[in-house]
């Protein structure tokens, strides 16, 4: 066997080196991993927690920084009810170690050579995988062309929004949609994304945009058969479903 | 639709158990549609087990259920699995 072929199969002990508050429901987890095979935007890792009793849990997130050395960002929406993202958000710290598997995936990845233009369409901490790619463009420079679409629930719950802030212009829009709640004086959307805000904010689809949808299924389904509806040709959308809410 | 329904990459990382290589990009064709589609594409309910649907005719492609020493996989709805090969 090849040994790339092997890479991402295997549980390692990643270490926690840094944790940072997105937004008051949403925190950023860095790792340091000195065997990290690299990785490409858009790809995600599996994690896996074992409570003492033996019971295990693992969910996939999306890795939310560009490739760059042994570090690796995960963004994690608190879910009230859920097994592991509480553990995640609430109990863990810089110097604990949990189970990661990865890179994983490949199918809902971009590389700059791809080109666009792109036009990215977020729910939530689904912005994740995107913003991926928004660094790796920044990062390399890329002139490909990149519209983001992100809804959120309020302003104080946009993730990435001083950076996202930072990094437009050059190509780069970005459009926030806040449903159910707008700050005093907002004047952008305020409502769920739908075909109509998609042709108003988006490239059209003779520009033939490649487009990646990410958040949870009934968001994603949405957007996709919207895109398809108004032109875009399926075969330029990839999509991300997490689920109901994302675990 | 149903909310609880993700797609193949979120079992990118059972099926590289499986496989041995990344396995969202390969292409699978149903036997019930004769569509094509990468497993990243493909629809996944998840229970007992796991199953990958097919996303136009929702044919079950792929079920995989998971022991704690064994995995069980079947291949009730596909017809051909392309691999790219280095």
């Amino acid at each position: 066997m090849h040994a790339t072929a092997l890479l991402g199969q295997t549980w390692k002990l990643s270490d926690v080196v840094e944790i940072v508050a997105e937004t008051p429901r949403a925190k950023t987890i860095w790792f340091d991993i000195p065997d990290w095979p690299g990785h490409r935007a858009g790809q995600h890792v599996d994690v896996r927690l074992t409570a003492e009793n033996g019971y295990q849990a693992e969910r996939s997130y999306s890795i939310a920084s560009a490739p760059n050395g042994t570090r690796i960002a995960l963004t994690v929406a608190r879910v009230e009810d859920g097994d592991v993202s509480p553990f995640l958000c609430d109990d863990l710290r810089p110097g604990d170690r949990i189970e990661l598997r990865g890179p994983l995936g490949g199918y809902f990845a971009w590389e700059p050579d791809q080109g666009g233009p792109l036009f990215l369409v977020a729910d939530g901490s689904g912005v994740a995988p995107l913003m991926a790619m928004i660094r790796l463009r920044a990062a390399t420079q890329s002139e490909t062309d990149a519209c983001l679409l992100l809804s959120s629930r309020s302003w104080a719950d946009i993730i990435y929004r001083e950076e996202l802030e930072r990094l437009s212009g050059d190509g780069l829009t970005v459009v926030h949609t806040l449903t159910p709640s707008q700050p005093p004086g907002w004047t952008g959307y305020e409502r769920s994304v739908d075909a109509q805000m998609l042709a108003a904010v988006g490239p059209p689809p003779a520009a033939r945009p490649r487009a990646y949808i990410s958040g949870p299924t009934p968001f994603v389904e949405l957007v996709a058969n919207a895109l398809v509806e108004l032109g875009h040709s399926p075969d330029r959308i990839r999509t991300e479903h997490f689920g109901p809410t994302g675990g | 639709m149903d909310s609880q329904m993700l797609d193949g990459n979120a079992v990118a990382g059972m099926l590289q158990e499986v496989f041995a290589v990344e396995m969202t990009n390969a292409i699978e064709t149903c036997r019930g549609c004769g569509a094509s589609d990468a497993l990243g594409a493909t629809h996944v309910y998840r229970g007992a087990g796991t199953v990958l649907v097919c996303p136009h005719c929702d044919n079950p492609l792929v079920k995989i259920v998971r022991g704690d020493t064994r995995m069980w996989i079947g291949f009730p709805g596909l017809a051909m699995l392309q691999l790219p090969v280095v």
